[in-house]
This record gives C-alpha cells, sequence and structure tokens, in this order.
C-alpha cells in the first residue's frame, strides 16, 4: 500500500535524522514559546500545556518553555503571530485542522502553507448525540424523526469542523438540520442537556461528564471502526459499545479532527527536524498516553509526507462542503 | 442535611496545616497577581497549573481557588488607588472608590472594600452549600433566548437606573456594541470591522479598554484640572481599617440587596460583571444618599463590591456542576480538573464527594484567610496613595503600557490603550457615563451571539422571547426598565408643564 511506504519513508527519514551526529543537529539556544490558538482550558490549551509538562519533567530539552494564549478570532490570532514570526524557530504553534480550513471560509489574514507543518499528534473522534430521554435509540430512528420536522443541531463555532460534520450528516441522511454556533462544545452540551437543542456532534472529552451524568447519550461514532475497549462509562456502557455510523445506517465513514503542530514559515529543515523528534519523544512517555486516555483521543503521529497527505485530502473534502454550501472567500 | 454533613466532611479536608499553608500561599500570590499591572487571575492561574499536575486534585484546586480569591481583592487595590481596574468586574468599584481615596480615605476604602466583598463571598458559599442540586437545574433552564433576556435587562438597568442622561447611556452603549463586534463573528464566522489591520482579528481586549479609558482617561482629566501636586497626608491608622470594617452592618440593605442581586447573576449566567454593574445602578437609586453617588459614597463602593464576589463565588456551582466556565479564571481551572483526570459536569458531585466538599469547604476557610491577609495589607497599600501625583502619574502612565502590551504581547494594544484614554477624556468632559461603554464591550458579542442564536432558533420570529414565563419575565423587566426614564419624563411634563427640562445640568454633574 502506498500509505505504507510513506510511512515507512518518513519513519526510515526519522531515523536517519535520530542518528544525525549531535554537533550537526539544530539545538534550540533561548526558551522555547507554546502558541495555544484556543483560549485556556480548551482542548488545543490542554495538549500544549500537557506536551510542555511532559518536556519539562523528561528535560526533553535545555530549554525552559513558556505556554501562551492566543486564541482570539477562532483561532486566528495565533496563527497570523506565527505567520508573522517567520524563520523564529522558537515559536511552536498548537491548532487543529482549521490551520487550513479557517482560510477557507473567512477572510484570515494567513494560510496553513505560511507555517512549517511540524506533526499531527491525536486525533479527536466525533460522535452524534442526543438528550438522554429522546425516543431514538439509533442513528436511523433519529433521520427518520429529523427527515420529518427540522431539528436544532448545535455545534462549536462556524463553517468550522462541527458545521462542515453537520451539512455531511445533511447530505447523507437526506435531511435538513438547522445549525446553531455557539462558543465551545462545552456550551453546546449544556445546551443539549437543557433541551435547547435535539443533538450535537461533540468529540468524546467535551460530553464525558454530561454522559456519565445521564443528560446525553451518543448514538453513533463517526470512525470506521468502533472506539478502542477502555473503562466504563456510565454502569453499563464505554465508549467501545457505541456503533459506527455507518452500521447504523449513516453512511460517513470517517471524521476525525486531528491535533496539529507547526513552526513559522521559512525555519531550516533542522530546526523542523529538531520539533519533530522532540514530539515523537513526548509520545513515547507514559504521561501522553495518560492524557491520550483521560481525554479519550486517539493516539496518531503523522508528519512529513503523510501529513502533507492528511492536509491535501481534508482540504480537498472541506472544499467540497464548503463550495456546495457557498461559504468560500475569495 | 445531607448536604450539611458533606460540608462537615470537607471541613476535615479543608482544615489541615499543609491546606491551611497552600491557602495562604495562594493567598498571597493572588494579592500580588492582582496588584501588579496586566498579569491578572487568569494568567496567574495558568501559570501556577503546571506546579499542581503532581498534587493532590483537592490541594490543587484549593491553591488556585485561593490565589483566586486573593486576586478578586488585590485587583479592587488598583481600581480604588489608581481608578485601574484589573478585572472587568471590578469597574464599578472604581467609581466610588478612587474618589473616595483621592480624598484622603483610601484606608477607609479599602477596608470598606474588602469587608463587604467578604460578605458577598460568604453569601454566595452559603447560597452553593445549601442549593446546589436546585441550582444546577436553574442554570439548564437557559437557552439563547434566556442567556439574551438577562444581557438585556443588565443594559436596560443602566438605561433606567444609570444617573446619566437616558440618551447619552444609549449613545455610550452603541459604541461599547461596535467594539465588541471587532474580530471574528461566532454565528457566521466572518471577519468583521477590522479596518484592514489583521491582528484586529483577536477583538479588543477587555483590559486594553478600561486601563485606557480609566487610567490614562482620568489622568488626562486630572492634569487638565491642574490636580495639585497634593500627597494625601493619611497616617497609617490600623484602627481606622476595624472602624470601617465595624461600621459595615450599618449597611446592612445595602449589603443584603447587593449579595441577592449577585447571587442571582451567578446562577443565572449573567455574571459577576454585570451584577457589580446592576447592583451599584440599583443602589444608586433607592439608596438615601444616591444622589452623592460618585463622590466617594461609602454604598457605592458596598453595592459592587458585594454583588461581585457573591457572583463570582456561585458562578463556581455551574462550572462544577454543568462544565461551562463563567470566567477566563474558570476556565483555566476546568482545564486543570480535566489535568488531574476528573471531570466536571453533573457526575462530579456523585464521583468525587471529597473533591467538591473539599473545594466548598476551602471556599468558606480561605476568604477568611484572604480578607484576613488583605486586611492587613491595606495600611501598606494606603501608604502609596502618599506618594506625591508627579511621581504617581508616570508609574500610571508605565502600569497601563505594560498592563496593555502584556495582554498579548502586541504593540498594537499599547496604541489602542493610548487611544481608549483620549476616547475616556472626551466622555468626561461631555459628561457620557463610561460604565455602559465598559458593559457593552465586556458582553455586547455575547448578547449579539445569544440573540442570532434565538433567531435561528424561532426562524426569525421574536416570539421566542415570550415563549415561557422564565423569558417572558426576563424581556418584560427590561422593557419596563428601558422606558422608566420616558414615564418619568412624560409625568413631570404633565405635572409641570411650563418648566422645561431646567434640571438636567444637576444631574449630569454626578455623572460616571
Amino acid at each position: 500500500m502506498g500509505r505504507t511506504s510513506t510511512f515507512l519513508l518518513s519513519a526510515a527519514i526519522a531515523v536517519l535524522v535520530g542518528t544525525m551526529p549531535a554537533s550537526a543537529a539544530w539545538q534550540p539556544q533561548k526558551p522555547i514559546e507554546f502558541v495555544a490558538t484556543a483560549g485556556p482550558g480548551g482542548g488545543t490549551d490542554n495538549l500544549a500545556r500537557a506536551v510542555q509538562n511532559i518536556i519539562t519533567k523528561h528535560k526533553l530539552t535545555e530549554q525552559p518553555i513558556v505556554v501562551v494564549n492566543k486564541g482570539g478570532g477562532s483561532g486566528a490570532e495565533g496563527y497570523v503571530y506565527g505567520k508573522a514570526s517567520a524563520g523564529d524557530p522558537y515559536k511552536v504553534i498548537f491548532g487543529t485542522s482549521n490551520a487550513w480550513q479557517q482560510p477557507l471560509v473567512s477572510k484570515v489574514a494567513f494560510n496553513y502553507t505560511d507555517l512549517t507543518p511540524i506533526a499531527a499528534m491525536a486525533q479527536d473522534e466525533f460522535l452524534l448525540w442526543v438528550k438522554q430521554d429522546a425516543p431514538y435509540k439509533t442513528a436511523g430512528d433519529y433521520l427518520k424523526a429529523a427527515a420529518s420536522g427540522e431539528f436544532k443541531m448545535g455545534g462549536a463555532q462556524s463553517k468550522d469542523t462541527d458545521e462542515v460534520l453537520t451539512r455531511m450528516i445533511e447530505k447523507a441522511g437526506k435531511v435538513k438540520l438547522t445549525y446553531i454556533p455557539f462558543k465551545s462544545g462545552a456550551e453546546t452540551a449544556v445546551q443539549l442537556a437543557g433541551g435547547h437543542l435535539d443533538s450535537h456532534v461533540n468529540n468524546p472529552s467535551e460530553s464525558l461528564g454530561q454522559w456519565r451524568g445521564g443528560t446525553q447519550r451518543p448514538l453513533c461514532v463517526f470512525s470506521p471502526k468502533r472506539l478502542p475497549q477502555g473503562p466504563k462509562v456510565t454502569a453499563t456502557e464505554g465508549w467501545s459499545d457505541v456503533p459506527t455510523c455507518v452500521e447504523q445506517g449513516l453512511d460517513i465513514k470517517q471524521y476525525e479532527q486531528p491535533r496539529t503542530v507547526w513552526l513559522p514559515g521559512k525555519v531550516t529543515p533542522e530546526q523542523a527536524a529538531f520539533y519533530v523528534d522532540l514530539m515523537r519523544k513526548v509520545q513515547a512517555t507514559p504521561e501522553w498516553k495518560d492524557y491520550i486516555e483521560k481525554t479519550s483521543q486517539v493516539d496518531t503521529f503523522l508528519t512529513g509526507a503523510e501529513f502533507d497527505k492528511f492536509i491535501k485530502e481534508d482540504l480537498d473534502h472541506v472544499k467540497q462542503v464548503a463550495s456546495e454550501q457557498g461559504w468560500l472567500v475569495k | 442535611m445531607d448536604n450539611l454533613q458533606e460540608l462537615l466532611h470537607g471541613f476535615t479536608i479543608a482544615v489541615t496545616v499543609p491546606h491551611l499553608a497552600l491557602m495562604a500561599v495562594g493567598v498571597l500570590l493572588g494579592i500580588l497577581v492582582g496588584v501588579l499591572p496586566g498579569l491578572g487571575a487568569p494568567n496567574g492561574v495558568s501559570l501556577l497549573l503546571p506546579l499542581t499536575f503532581g498534587m493532590q486534585p483537592v490541594s490543587a484546586i484549593i491553591l488556585l481557588s485561593s490565589m483566586y480569591w486573593g486576586a478578586l481583592f488585590g485587583g479592587s487595590v488598583t481600581s480604588i488607588l489608581f481608578n485601574i481596574p484589573g478585572e472587568p468586574s471590578s469597574v464599578a468599584t472604581t467609581f466610588d472608590g478612587y474618589p473616595m481615596a483621592r480624598d484622603g480615605r483610601p484606608t477607609t476604602a479599602l477596608a470598606t472594600a474588602f469587608g463587604s466583598a467578604a460578605f458577598g463571598a460568604l453569601i454566595g458559599v452559603i447560597l452553593i452549600t445549601f442549593l446546589a442540586s436546585w441550582v444546577a437545574q436553574v442554570a439548564l433552564a437557559f437557552g439563547p433566548a434566556e442567556y439574551f433576556a438577562v444581557y438585556f435587562l443588565a443594559f436596560a438597568s443602566f438605561v433606567g437606573m444609570g444617573g446619566a442622561a437616558p440618551v447619552k447611556t444609549v449613545v455610550a452603549l452603541a459604541i461599547g456594541f461596535a467594539i465588541a463586534a471587532i474580530g471574528i463573528d461566532t454565528v457566521s464566522g466572518s471577519v468583521r470591522l477590522t479596518m484592514g489591520v489583521d491582528e484586529l482579528v483577536k477583538g479588543v481586549s477587555f483590559v486594553v479598554a478600561v486601563m485606557g479609558l480609566f487610567g490614562i482617561g482620568e489622568l488626562l482629566v486630572a492634569v487638565e484640572e491642574e490636580f495639585h501636586a497634593r500627597a494625601v497626608s493619611s497616617k497609617i491608622d490600623w484602627r481606622e481599617v476595624f472602624r470601617a470594617v465595624g461600621r459595615l452592618p450599618r449597611h446592612g440593605v445595602a449589603l443584603l440587596r447587593s449579595a441577592a442581586i449577585g447571587c442571582w447573576m451567578g446562577i443565572t449566567p449573567g455574571g459577576p460583571t454585570a451584577a457589580s454593574f446592576m447592583s451599584y445602578g440599583i443602589a444608586r437609586r433607592f439608596s438615601r444618599r444616591g444622589r452623592h453617588f460618585g463622590t466617594g459614597e461609602v454604598e457605592g463602593i458596598i453595592s459592587p463590591e458585594t454583588a461581585d464576589h457573591a457572583a463570582g463565588t456561585s458562578a463556581l456551582l455551574p462550572m462544577l456542576s454543568l462544565g461551562i466556565p463563567g470566567s477566563a479564571t474558570a476556565a483555566v481551572m476546568m482545564g486543570g480538573l480535566m489535568i488531574w483526570g476528573l471531570n466536571p459536569g453533573p457526575m462530579l458531585f456523585v464521583d468525587s464527594k471529597d473533591f467538591v466538599w473539599g473545594l466548598i469547604a476551602s471556599m468558606y476557610v480561605g476568604n477568611i484567610v484572604a480578607v484576613a491577609l488583605v486586611l492587613m495589607t491595606v495600611p501598606v497599600f494606603a501608604a502609596l496613595m502618599r506618594i506625591p501625583f508627579v511621581v504617581i502619574a508616570p508609574l500610571i502612565v508605565i502600569i497601563c503600557v505594560v498592563g496593555a502590551y502584556s495582554v498579548s504581547n502586541s504593540y498594537l494594544d499599547v496604541v489602542m490603550m493610548l487611544g481608549f484614554g483620549i476616547v475616556g477624556y472626551l466622555f468626561k468632559k461631555l459628561f457620557y457615563p463610561l460604565a455602559p461603554l465598559v458593559l457593552a464591550i465586556v458582553i455586547g458579542d455575547k448578547a449579539e451571539d445569544a440573540f442570532r442564536q434565538s433567531m435561528l432558533i424561532s426562524k426569525g420570529s421574536l416570539s421566542i422571547f415570550f415563549a415561557n414565563k422564565l423569558v417572558t419575565c426576563l424581556i418584560v423587566g427590561g422593557i419596563a426598565l428601558l422606558l422608566l426614564p420616558l414615564v418619568l419624563q412624560l409625568t413631570r411634563l404633565w405635572r409641570r408643564p411650563a418648566s422645561p427640562a431646567i434640571d438636567t445640568p444637576a444631574q449630569e454633574k454626578v455623572i460616571i
């Protein structure tokens, strides 16, 4: 398979980089700034702080690391800052897929090509959630009910991942949904609990507490196979008990949100390689496993050509949805 | 009674030597970040967060929440002494606190503020203790329409209750809404009002706005009015601290009313900022000395401070039970909760009883520790007022510049801050009120989001604002407040048709 060979190739490059003599490899000489393209407390911020904590604890670099939040404009503030810092290898930008999605639909002053991709470190899954006492048991029931009345679907931000997925559900399920954007997934979850919405497509960690508390439940997960076995969330069910959406007749095979890491543009390949290697070391620690499990994400590591390919595919897909909806900006 | 038992259990967790020591450390650090320019509670808490990863969750939250209390108290210090509010919610404290301090009574102003703040916080914790489950249910009833109705009520109370001419209040609100709209729009996702400046996509930070409006604006006015380089010759007087606190019960009505407003705005998602503003406006209307508000009235300090802390404390409950952070600081703490392996949400009260009740007990103890420590620092801070104006004025400029820059290390923010300084000066000279402008900057975009979300849900029909009892009451209350000045004006005209609007200039004098 093409995928495997690119993986082998990038692994080989990584090994080569890793085994290069220490004198040739670039090392940071002053403090490093981690820029979270989100406000304090959100998923992106948590990732930046978790990585900072792991690096400091295991002394993976000599230099101190500070985390700053630049979450204004749905993250645009952080990316614009990254663009303005071209050539500066002491700024590491933490974001999501909105690095390439936001410039498509909004007149922001950056594009992902202004940045140097380092890695996609984790994938957050999406699920279809309904209120606990809703009458439907499966995604099929939900679609049947949605066909007769216009359902209210909540989500975080406008024209971002949640709304893209909503439009995909509309198309695949042949229904019409009213999308209501909120500031964050947590806010959306509370609105569903209060009965102000019919459904939303939150990530697992955004609705974990609400599921346990019996205010809402997931109908299905937008993933090719069920989530890995883990501890039970409610008395009887865990993430692995949630069926896939395809199983239930909602034909969307895969939809995930990558957590991405970038450097500003115009940095040298050695500098980029240092951070790829650093993130790889972070991923090998037990603290990382712990972080992944606690936030119910999927551990992945995409870098180099593989990461580029992922961005291209996602971009093509989002572009299609965005042009159908008339969202594209010139 | 169940709750009481849990609370006693919580006290056994909170009142231990290591935890009391953590509280003292947290409070002192908090006062420090509250007083220092540009740091503030959210930054302080996020700096401390990594240190807590190795701790027990209860110890960690006790440290962080104590720091939060300390920072809230510390923020009032700069509001009162230098007219620079550190948090949106302490803006209203400047209205009477600063004049009082400038009149040579900084000790009284600080002690009054701290005393009433502690009272407000205490009422808030008591509410949490006994009504935890009920409060969580109330918050759930709030959909977009209800959110909008609460914000609408806050804005309307300014038009109806504020001291300025209603038209000027509306103008100030409108300018604030325009500033709040800068940046990315939540509902459409598009960029608005950045006028070609890429950096403006992040929007206008509240800190930048208030540092300019209040700090620099006040300075410009003072310079023009030949602020006689006077130093306040207040002796360091310990007894005045206790006297001021001792006088508080005389204002029992104001205390209780403000605490009630604070708790209500904390439970409904209005938040501490709206609470302190509303409480101040209502106190001005109902206080016997309401006419003197803005010149250093005791009740003008008590009302916003009590409401602010009552709301700030009771707002922690929605965070724990629903997972919605009520403030930036609460958002950082919530991030911490998840890293410690706890899930904020309905099950927290069931799964992590020790944590929740340890925290609630620590709120009682922590606030007492905080107020004791902070009262001890009053004479020290009050002594700052003895520094002559020629020295303090450049210091204020430095504080404002550093503070604005450190929000996001941006030079643009400094320029904007200075621009806001000029706006603040013009507002004062033209008798336009600053408070509605600030309120609109802080909650204007939330109100807009809520309104447009409601419109999406109802497909453009305004009937959603009369769809149930809760939202109808809020909206009707808001409309009534909005029309109040108009009705008063009409009845006055009707009674005395001969004397048209002679008393307006006198009214304008007391504008804040």
